[in-house]
């Protein structure tokens, strides 16, 4: 047992903080210089983050989940507008299914309340989709899944000012086959959603220390009553408990990165379902002290802490939060579907 | 970065899980009773024997110089056997090693760290709580001994205790944390009289108060030099704070299990926010045992205690008290009589966040320490 991150994980994850100090947006107003945005996404294009997860020759990703982890908790410290999480799970799928590497990136179509891949007819929305033109569809085969990929349409909005959405209904009907090698077997998928998982809970860890971060210098340096605000018990302790979620939320998640390609599926699934369900929480809770911090311009739109807020939600949503991943470790631990409730009745 | 065993973590592993399916004593509920208390001693005794206690520490004091992460593997296996946690007394051990003279440590060490010795601590008092450098029990020299008079409160054994682990003022003239001392002092002689604290889930075992009326203590069995009292005691609230130091996620991770267990036997008892309450039990449980593995992997870069432990004391207070919720949940309230300890396992988890220094003096220091905020 050793939890230390290796010599080559600690400089990739200097060269994405390097990258997202110098290309991320410092202000809400910086969203919108496409310039930068151009620049940021070349920069991560050119490092190959987003093929962390494509096969080696052996099948195997290049990269575990763990490195694919720090780029995406490093990502969303800096509120990077650039897609990552949904051409990574993209490349793993083509991994799983044999297929060959996208040329240009892909990402993945979820049902609309993004709770997992899109099964059809479930209002599919494309996600993370900045620069991305087309999403693969999971789609039933003899014996298991195989792919199609559909086109994303322009525009693209939702929750998340930095990775947006796009509905793609329209799309469905026209899908174009993916050539693969090998069928995607439940197995897979169950690996797949706890990478997804895994994937998640980093961005939520980084997004809670941005936001930890940007509300410690506001409160080190807003001042009233003639001292910072940062100096009063009552707002140091509502930022004691931001970091004390944020510690635990990061054990939590590097343990499903971990566990995403070191233990067989099931456990990997149930030790991601914890990780998720514990920085769910956390991250709610964490990007609210931001926003309650920052008191009456924290509740502006000019302020970074409601991006921050706004990137948890679609992170937490993705694969299901915290009601959806709690069933998960009960029915991991024998006492799922229980009760009056209905299948998975925490939902 | 691995979770997982090596190839001599693993073997370590089975060997304990082995032994451990042999020697389980089935104590019940942690911390729910007074024979829990009672059984602790025998339970020391019994993982020294075997050669499974004080794995990190030192060998010539009676420890198996092992890397600290074999105490997580230690930890885990008690809880999925069920077994009781391990004694937690390893801050009084750090203290000792970290600020004790070689005589002291040769003197007291083995004896605490087998067993054969039970240790008090005698930190707060009944005016000294949080704020414990303003403590008020007094050590004065005559002769070759000092003669202590003062009233200590909170102190954890002192009913069985050989020795009490004492902080007291030795010097009356210098500011407050500067005037401290500590004593190895007997606890069986005429000035020194002990009795029960009883807790609010009806335990007497564990805390104690105590009354030192003129007791006696050889100024040879100072620990540190005189006035390094503080920094003594700081040095060991800082590993009371850390979960590592205590093996409480083995704890935890047991409670969750047993309450896992009682919804098995008749799931259509519960309902979804009792189930609710048992996920975040497992949840939060399997986090903190995932901690300390992080945190011991730090180590192996030489990185030690620092105010992060505060960070630590609270992510482990939030563990207890939402295993605790868990088992006043699923457990239940013996309304007609009957078994209390599920009851009292919630009630007790209540003290986690005042013991070793409060919630609210953590985040003080997380706040100003760790994060750099104004003071």
């Amino acid at each position: 047992m050793d939890v230390r991150f290796s010599a080559e994980q600690r400089a990739l994850r200097d060269s994405v903080v390097q990258v997202v100090d110098h290309l991320g947006p410092r202000t809400v107003a910086q969203l919108d210089d496409r310039e930068r945005a151009a620049k940021l996404d070349a920069a991560v294009a050119a490092a190959g983050w987003r093929e962390l997860r494509t096969a080696a020759d052996d099948g195997a990703p290049w990269s575990t989940a763990v490195e694919a982890g720090i780029v995406a908790e490093e990502l969303a410290r800096g509120l990077a507008d650039v897609s990552f999480l949904g051409p990574s799970l993209a490349a793993d799928l083509r991994r799983l299914a044999g297929a060959p590497a996208s040329v240009a990136p892909d990402t993945v179509a979820f049902a609309s309340d993004l709770g997992g891949p899109t099964r059809g007819d479930d209002g599919p929305v494309a996600v993370d989709t900045a620069g991305i033109a087309t999403a693969l569809v999971i789609v039933p085969a003899a014996g298991g899944y195989t792919l199609a990929a559909v086109d994303i349409p322009d525009g693209g909005g939702g929750v998340d000012l930095t990775r947006p959405t796009v509905p793609v209904a329209a799309s469905m009907a026209r899908p174009t086959p993916v050539a693969t090698d090998a069928t995607i077997d439940d197995e897979d998928l169950t690996r797949w959603t706890a990478l997804g998982l895994a994937l998640t809970c980093a961005d939520l860890v980084g997004a809670m220390r941005g936001a930890t971060e940007l509300t410690v210098t506001y409160a080190s340096e807003r001042e009233q009553f003639g001292t910072p605000v940062g100096s009063f018990q009552a707002v140091q302790h509502l930022l004691a408990d931001a970091a004390v979620h944020t510690e635990g939320s990061r054990t939590a998640a590097l343990h499903a990165a971990w566990a995403a390609d070191a233990l067989p599926p099931a456990d990997a699934l149930a030790a991601a379902a914890e990780a998720k369900a514990y920085c769910a929480r956390a991250a709610r809770a964490v990007c609210e002290i931001a926003i309650q911090v920052h008191g009456g311009i924290g509740n502006t739109w000019e302020c970074m802490a409601h991006v921050f807020l706004r990137r948890a939600v679609l992170s937490t949503d993705l694969f299901g939060g915290i009601g959806t991943n709690l069933a998960r470790v009960l029915e991991h631990h024998g006492i799922g579907h229980l009760g009056d409730g209905g299948a998975d009745g925490l939902r | 970065m691995d979770f997982g065993d090596s190839p001599d973590e693993h073997e370590f592993r089975l060997r304990f899980r082995a032994w451990v399916e042999d020697n389980n004593p089935h104590l019940g509920p942690s911390s729910a009773s007074d024979e829990y208390w009672e059984a602790q001693p025998v339970w020391h005794r019994s993982l020294y024997d075997a050669g499974y206690f004080g794995l990190a520490w030192p060998e010539q004091y009676g420890g198996h110089g092992l890397p600290s992460v074999y105490d997580v593997i230690l930890d885990e296996e008690l809880a999925d056997a069920g077994a009781p946690p391990r004694p937690h007394l390893g801050y009084l051990v750090q203290g000792i090693l970290r600020h004790g003279s070689e005589v002291i440590k040769q003197r007291f060490l083995p004896r605490l760290i087998s067993g054969e010795d039970r240790w008090c601590q005698g930190f707060s008092e009944p005016g000294a709580g949080s704020d414990l450098a303003s403590l008020r029990t007094r050590a004065e020299r005559d002769g070759d001994e000092y003669v202590i008079n003062g009233r200590k409160i909170w102190t954890s054994n002192s009913d069985v205790a050989h020795w009490c682990f004492l902080l007291a003022r030795t010097d009356f003239d210098v500011a407050k944390h500067k005037g401290l001392s500590v004593f190895a002092l007997a606890m069986d002689q005429p000035g020194v009289e002990q009795r029960p604290l009883k807790m609010i889930n009806g335990t007497t075992r564990e805390f104690g108060e105590v009354v030192f009326d003129g007791a006696r203590v050889p100024a040879e069995n100072m620990i540190g030099a005189p006035g390094e009292g503080w920094p003594l005691a700081m040095t060991i609230l800082s590993h009371e704070r850390e979960p590592h130091e205590l093996g409480f996620a083995g704890r935890y991770r047991k409670t969750a299990k047993q309450l896992t267990a009682i919804v098995h036997q008749d799931p259509t008892r519960f309902d979804h926010e009792q189930r609710r309450d048992l996920a975040w039990a497992i949840v939060e449980a399997n986090m903190l045992q995932r901690h300390v593995s992080r945190r011991l992997s730090d180590r192996l870069d030489g990185i030690t205690h620092g105010p992060e432990g505060s960070i630590d004391k609270l992510l482990m207070t939030w563990v207890e008290q939402a295993v605790g919720h868990a088992a006043l949940s699923i457990g239940g309230v013996p309304h007609e009589g009957g078994d209390a300890s599920w009851l009292n396992v919630y009630l007790y988890s209540r003290a986690q966040s005042v013991m070793g220094g409060t919630a609210q003096i953590q985040r003080n220091l997380v706040a100003t320490r760790v994060l750099g905020l104004p003071s």
